[in-house]
């Protein structure tokens, strides 16, 4: 059984797989297995991007939307034309000729996937270049032309290292995908940085505690060379910051709410015995 | 017909083609067989990497097939419908005018009886010709292919190009440290294992790999930087905007106003003063002048110490953050990954960008290049381990004809009967205004006063002319050049009676021709390049994972009536009665067979073998290989050895130093003190100077407040894929559609939206004095506060009034909104990085 692995850290946002999607299936008719995709408008594969914090400490990560090819699609339970199959090897596919175009798959889909095409009067998904792995291929185009390896696509059972720490996209029903991710971007990184504004000099070696303000639990680490502290992967949530090293006077931010990845700003650390400014 | 495949070339990324029925149905890269190869492995911190078995491609060269088949293809013969060439020309229409169907016949019967006529009424000089860079792929069809063997057998004035992504480099630091035949940067061999086993962090200032360095060898670098992540390498970036690869993997973004980058760098070299933290024994022997820079940097001769205070209001960057990098950068051993070579950068494009450039050899040599880890790399763009004895062909090894290579009578440098020559910055004013004066023969290789030399047009006495016609071929200037504005004007000029576009495309340019020849691309003709190798000034930058020699294989006869350059020369040849000294009697195959000959490959391949599997990688290198890095012969004091095979000083008495007056890295440019010893805009010893419009430039930043920049663009190579392929502008990055339209993004950060009253998506004017550009605000936290970032060169000119030079463009043409100043008096340069806006939201 196919799967495919997204590492989304591994991502460097070139877009070449939502490209190599449409340079395959725009244009081209691989029937029985998909219809061409129209020039533009729909994304078998589709990337976006996700700008992360603010400046200096900025990220962009890059999500990727694909049919998840479901073991239990509600696209195959809710096609009124039995149009949609699953196949041996996992892939869901929507069969060009059987679809009547009354387009409930596409309201079944939790994931928002299926693209109709009106011209054809059809829905159209990825197929996993399903024509392409009868042929003999072992990756669809996407993973053919990731150039990082952010894209992995294989059996189930070779890739099952990699799948023990990968997850799947939640869904309000239960669809069990075949689409994994590591990495993806449901954390957030609380960042900022430490100086001492009587030296003018950035802090290193700060210890900086983030406190759930919620489950109480605590994470301390250390500012580096720059003054940085970047407390990564937290859970979305109230917080509350804790930045303290001897010989300054302690000084505490809360309440910090985490409902995206935050940059908390440089923070001026002042020296025990100096004016308070 | 059943599915075949091809070998070809997407401009610089290789490309595995699929034709069913004489369509071209898919791009891919290419997968490399056991038996094919050059693999290789790095060994570093106990850890093992090797070559991918894929080459990589970028996205513009998957959609190549969207490219090829563009509904905007030139695809016929054309003459503009009010130019008589024997009544009315009616010049002021070009721009606006409709176009006629005509044969090539018609084409060709125009075209000799104007070149002539013009020949004979005001000489050979009177005609110039110019092809733009990188719009086909490929050895013997590029822009020193036939478009410059036709007109240096005919004789024309030459166009000379500046040397357009090295700027600074070029006019700055060639005069620190030599290497003047690589336009003032060094040679980056062996570098990927030297970074992986011996670097400690990498500090990539003003450049975007992920980007720019894909341009010619797809994505092959981009695994690299994967690997140095892997190996716990950090990389600090320093750029104004967050770019696409610090977006990906900075530990550290230090976001500068643009044009300050030389304030931070002198800064930095303040700081390891102060702190005793650089490499005495490098100054003392491998540099002349240190100690009266040291004097300047401390304040001693102006009283300003180049502190970090000082440093970090023009920057606006802490200064105890300046003062962490610079110990960073001291505390570990280092790569100066700036933008130069192949990772083309930002920095080394603005005005006064020469300051900066020297800076970027001042601070690596205070940490001693060449030494263990730390040298300068560009962009990380270049540097696997691959044998570069192979001997292969590059498109600059010989100049203006590329066929010179392999012809029994080269075109270059003799073959020109005319001397005059034309500015391509001023090319405009030239046409203009009748006269311009500039500096430098354009790409200066040949020895480093070659840029000071004063030029003129008209060239004096009886063999200089006025141009009257102009030939073009290839991509568009207009987008690319500077004020772009100005080659709307020129183009109306009545003085121009006669213009040729050339093109695969109906460019922003092309509808400015009163001729069209509808050329087909590099998919429509067969030719023989290597992959990524520039050859001559590049030689040896070839960023790819592997050295691939490829037959670039005929994938598809020519779409529509359009015809392969060579062949259009050829035709044009016969009918001016030249044809025999063209070709030498040579046919398109005959030339190829004749480079394969040339290089190497007959040692491993047979020419019918090689043509049918269309590549040949070059073997890996031998077990007992020593690795030559870059600039470390230098450090140790022994002759040069890397494979540089342009290094003049190879093999003399000279070849342990550099090519300056003293042979050391200088501090002070000896060559500008005796030149330009009062040029205060490149002074002899290298420093901040405020850009020529910027946040310091009073009386103007008042009325536009924001700092535009505009670094090459990463879903378009220059103008060539953007306004052909419309799945790019699915791209948010790349063009926003909007009411159907598909607008140029202009990044904003969300405080300076805010103030404007501009939200995400809306549609905005950027202008300032020289025009205004429509485009969709993209408002995102990759800016920093008073900044706006536009990737220059879209392709679309789209004035709401057509042929129009001051009209509002819509189509995202960033360069109407650039000054052309030079980047200063005396070096003539583009200076189009970043200039001052503003931005309002759109209402019309």
């Amino acid at each position: 059984m196919k799967v495919l692995l997204i590492d989304i850290d591994k991502c460097n946002g070139c877009y070449n797989c939502q490209i190599a999607c449409k340079d395959e299936h725009v244009a081209n008719d691989w029937s029985p297995i998909a219809k061409p995709q129209p020039d533009t408008g729909q994304f078998w594969h589709k990337v976006t991007d996700i700008v992360q914090g603010s400046v200096p400490k900025v990220r962009v990560r890059y999500m990727h939307d694909t049919c998840q090819q479901c073991d239990e699609a509600p696209c195959i339970t809710a096609c009124r034309s039995a149009a949609i199959y699953k196949r041996d090897d996992g892939i869901v596919i929507i069969d060009p000729e059987k679809c009547a175009g009354n387009r409930s798959c596409l309201d079944a889909c939790p994931y928002n996937v299926i693209y109709f095409n009106t011209d054809l009067n059809i829905s159209q998904k990825c197929t996993m270049c399903a024509h392409l792995l009868d042929e003999g291929w072992t990756e669809p185009r996407c993973v053919d032309a990731c150039p990082t390896g952010a894209l992995k696509f294989g059996e189930e059972e070779e890739l099952k290292d990699l799948l023990a720490s990968a997850e799947t996209l939640p869904s309000d029903t239960p669809a069990k995908p075949r689409v994994y991710y590591l990495n993806l971007p449901n954390k957030y990184f609380i960042a900022g940085a430490v100086f001492d504004p009587m030296a003018d000099e950035v802090l290193e070696g700060v210890t900086v505690s983030l406190i759930s303000l919620e489950s109480k639990r605590t994470i301390t680490l250390q500012t580096d060379f720059f003054g940085d502290f970047w407390f990564e992967k937290q859970e979305p949530g109230r917080y509350s910051l804790k930045i303290e090293k001897t010989g300054y006077v302690a000084a505490t931010l809360e309440p910090i709410e985490a409902s995206k990845d935050l940059n908390v700003g440089d923070i001026a650390l002042q020296p025990q015995g100096e004016t308070h400014v | 017909m059943a599915e075949q495949e091809f070998i070809n070339c997407g401009i610089g990324a290789m490309l595995k083609v699929t034709v069913k029925d004489g369509v071209i149905t898919r791009m891919r890269p290419l997968r490399l067989t056991e038996e094919d190869g050059g693999r290789w492995t790095i060994e570093a911190k106990g850890k093992k990497f090797s070559d991918p078995r894929k080459t990589t491609i970028n996205p513009f060269n998957i959609a190549e097939r969207m490219r090829i088949y563009a509904e905007n293809r030139t695809k016929y013969p054309m003459k503009r419908k009010n130019f008589d060439p024997t009544g009315e020309r009616h010049p002021e229409l070009r721009g606006k005018d409709e176009y006629v169907r005509i044969t090539w016949d018609e084409a060709y019967d125009l075209f000799v009886k104007e070149i002539t006529r013009i020949r004979e009424t005001y000489g050979p000089a009177a005609v110039t010709a110019f092809v733009s860079s990188h719009h086909n792929y490929g050895l013997l069809y590029y822009k020193m292919g036939p478009m410059p063997r036709f007109y240096n057998i005919l004789g024309y004035t030459q166009l000379l190009d500046n040397p357009d992504s090295w700027e600074g480099w070029h006019w700055g630091s060639m005069h620190t440290w030599g290497w003047y035949w690589r336009f003032g940067q060094c040679d980056n061999f062996d570098m990927l294992a030297e970074a992986m086993k011996n670097t400690e962090q990498v500090i990539y200032w003003s450049v975007d790999p992920n980007t720019s360095a894909g341009g010619y060898g797809g994505q092959e670098t981009v695994i690299w930087r994967e690997w140095l992540r892997e190996l716990g390498i950090p990389g600090i970036f320093i750029d104004p905007y967050c770019n696409s690869t610090a977006a990906h993997m900075a530990d550290k973004w230090l976001a500068p106003r643009p044009g300050t980058d030389a304030a931070l760098a002198e800064a930095i070299a303040y700081q390891w003063i102060r702190d005793d933290t650089y490499d005495h024994w490098f100054i003392e022997n491998r540099t002349v002048h240190f100690d009266e820079w040291k004097d300047y940097i401390l304040g001693e001769t102006d009283g300003v110490p180049k502190s970090p205070e000082w440093a970090a209001p023009i920057c606006d960057i802490p200064a105890h953050t300046i003062r962490a990098v610079a110990r960073q950068w001291a505390s570990k051993k280092s790569m100066l990954a700036c933008g130069a070579q192949y990772g083309v950068g930002g920095a080394c494009r603005n005005s006064y960008a020469t300051e900066w450039a020297s800076l970027m050899i001042h601070l690596i040599a205070m940490q001693g290049i060449g030494k263990e880890g730390v040298n300068i790399w560009a962009g990380t763009a270049h540097g696997a381990p691959l044998d570069m004895s192979f001997k292969s062909a590059g498109y600059s090894d010989v100049g203006w004809d590329v066929f010179g290579l392999v012809a029994k009578h080269p075109t270059f440098p003799d073959g020109n009967s005319v001397t005059q020559r034309v500015y391509r910055l001023l090319l405009p004013e030239a046409i203009l205004d009748g006269h311009i004066e500039w500096r430098g023969e354009g790409f200066c290789v040949q020895y480093p006063t070659q840029q000071f030399k004063p030029m003129q047009y008209p060239e004096p006495g009886p063999n200089g002319a006025e141009i009257r016609m102009i030939h073009r071929h290839g991509g568009s200037f207009i987008s690319t050049m500077t004020d772009t504005s100005k080659w709307v004007r020129m183009y109306q000029s009545p003085k121009l009676e006669f213009v040729v576009m050339q093109d695969c495309h109906w460019q922003s340019e092309t509808k400015f021709g009163d001729l069209i020849l509808p050329a087909s691309t590099n998919f429509e003709h067969q030719d023989i390049s290597e992959w990524a190798q520039p050859g001559g000034y590049g030689n040896g930058n070839v960023n790819c994972n592997h050295r691939i020699l490829m037959y670039q294989q005929k994938c598809i006869e020519p779409l529509w009536e359009s015809k392969p350059d060579y062949q259009i020369y050829c035709e044009l040849a016969e009918r001016l009665g030249f044809l025999e000294e063209y070709t030498e009697g040579n046919s398109e195959e005959d030339w190829i067979r004749k480079v394969f000959d040339y290089t190497d490959l007959p040692k491993y391949i047979s020419y019918e073998e090689f043509k049918k599997k269309g590549y040949f990688v070059v073997p890996s290198l031998p077990e007992d290989y020593k690795p030559t890095v870059s600039n470390r012969w230098y450090y140790k004091g022994r002759p040069v050895d890397t494979p540089d095979r342009f290094n003049p000083l190879q093999g003399t008495d000279k070849a342990t130093q550099m090519a300056t007056p003293s042979g050391k890295i200088e501090f002070k440019r000896t060559i500008l003190e005796q030149y330009f010893p009062d040029d205060e805009e490149r002074p002899v010893m290298p420093r901040y100077i405020p850009l020529y419009e910027g946040h310091e430039t009073k009386g103007l930043v008042e009325k536009y407040p924001l700092q535009l920049m505009t670094p090459h663009a990463k879903y378009s190579y220059h103008t060539h894929q953007d306004n052909k392929i419309p799945w790019l502008n699915d791209i948010r990055q790349h063009r926003i559609i909007k009411d159907g339209y598909p607008y140029w993004p202009f990044r904003m950060n969300p405080a300076d939206a805010e103030a404007r009253g501009i939200k995400d998506g809306d549609i905005v004017m950027v202008y300032n004095d020289r025009a205004k550009v429509l485009g969709v605000a993209l408002v995102t936290e990759r800016c920093r506060p008073g900044l706006v970032h536009s990737y220059q060169a879209g392709a679309k000119y789209d004035p709401l009034e057509p042929g129009v030079a001051e009209s509002i463009d819509r189509g995202g043409c960033v360069n109407l909104l650039s000054h052309s100043r030079m980047t200063s008096k005396n070096a003539y340069g583009e200076a189009n990085m970043s200039f001052l806006v503003e931005v309002s939201k759109w209402e019309a």
